[in-house]
């Protein structure tokens, strides 16, 4: 993976796996305290104690597909890699939270690569599920969520080609926006 | 074109979106569109699916063709990621594989526009899940 936002992309699959109807994406810049977080949260079916403990075991899966997971055990290594850590909390029946922590300054750390694009896509692919998603830099949040989107479009679908571009544009405008305030 | 950063922008350019109705009228009848799968789980990411994503969705915007791109999971074809399924309104469904910018280009321009099939087909016997 050559970027965090690609890592973000593939944690968010596992929660549509386990049902999640509502997910939220959260990404936590913080140069000042050098440490950039990312967290994946869903309502899902959740995880026995079992089974998350053999979470970062890349011979385990519960797909039928392959013998192999590595989703988690490639972002927990590129975590651990680059001075911070993977947390994953899960109770069956309620949900799981999955948080990784990197060093911001450390020379292993991915770039955290194209956020706004990565939730687009799952946004419009999975037009059931509810995303909500928070930007922090040095503390300052900006934050948006499906639900306020559709209830403005009303008809027309989070799909619909110019909306998601539409979507990305203020994404990443927002996201711009915290950080050239700072640097000014 | 004035930059959206805002509810209220997205809000005021609907009407805008409204004038151009015609693929969103056909999307209440997907069986009418072609649809796209984008295999994008570990593996078809790390191999380059979303680039692959962004450019089917650039080029069915730009040609203005009745298609929906989504998502899908691994369907065991690990190996030859990113793949691509295309299913045409009452056809079976045809899988390609080690699709980069190219081969998406290719695919749109030759199977969906032409029926015309190209090399690299997998054969469709797995489930998607």
């Amino acid at each position: 993976m050559n970027d965090l936002a690609l890592h973000l992309l593939d944690i968010v699959q596992n929660s549509l796996a386990a049902g999640a109807t509502y997910i939220v994406v959260s990404v936590d810049e913080n140069p000042r305290d050098n440490v950039l977080i990312i967290s994946v949260s869903d309502n899902g079916r959740g995880m026995s104690p079992e089974q998350l403990k053999k979470l970062s075991d890349p011979f385990f899966t519960s797909r039928t597909t392959r013998r192999v997971g590595l989703g988690v055990p490639l972002l927990k290594q590129t975590a651990e890699q680059s001075g911070g850590s993977l947390q994953v909390i899960s109770e069956p029946g309620k949900g799981t939270c999955l948080t990784a922590r990197f060093q911001y300054d450390h020379l292993d750390r991915p770039p955290l690569g194209d956020v706004a694009n990565a939730l687009v896509l799952m946004i419009s692919a999975n037009p059931a599920v509810d995303f909500a998603y928070s930007y922090t830099y040095n503390g300052k949040t900006y934050t948006v969520n499906t639900m306020e989107i559709r209830e403005i479009l009303g008809d027309t679908p989070l799909s619909d080609l110019y909306v998601m571009e539409m979507i990305e544009e203020m994404i990443k405008e927002n996201q711009n926006d915290l950080k050239v305030c700072q640097i000014e | 074109m004035t930059k959206i950063k805002s509810l209220d922008d997205l809000r005021q350019k609907k009407q805008q979106l409204e004038q151009n109705m015609e693929i969103r009228e056909k999307s209440d009848h997907p069986e009418s569109l072609v649809q796209i799968k984008v295999a994008m789980a570990t593996c078809g990411i790390a191999s380059g699916a979303r680039t692959v994503m962004n450019a089917l969705v650039e080029k069915i915007k730009k040609e203005n063709i009745a298609a929906v791109v989504t998502q899908t999971g691994c369907m065991g074809y690990c190996y030859a990621e990113p793949t691509v399924e295309v299913k045409k309104p009452g056809q079976d469904p045809v899988v390609f594989s080690y699709v980069d910018v190219k081969k998406a280009e290719e695919i749109v321009d030759k199977y969906i526009r032409n029926n015309e099939l190209l090399d690299g087909i997998l054969p469709a016997n797995y489930q998607t899940i």
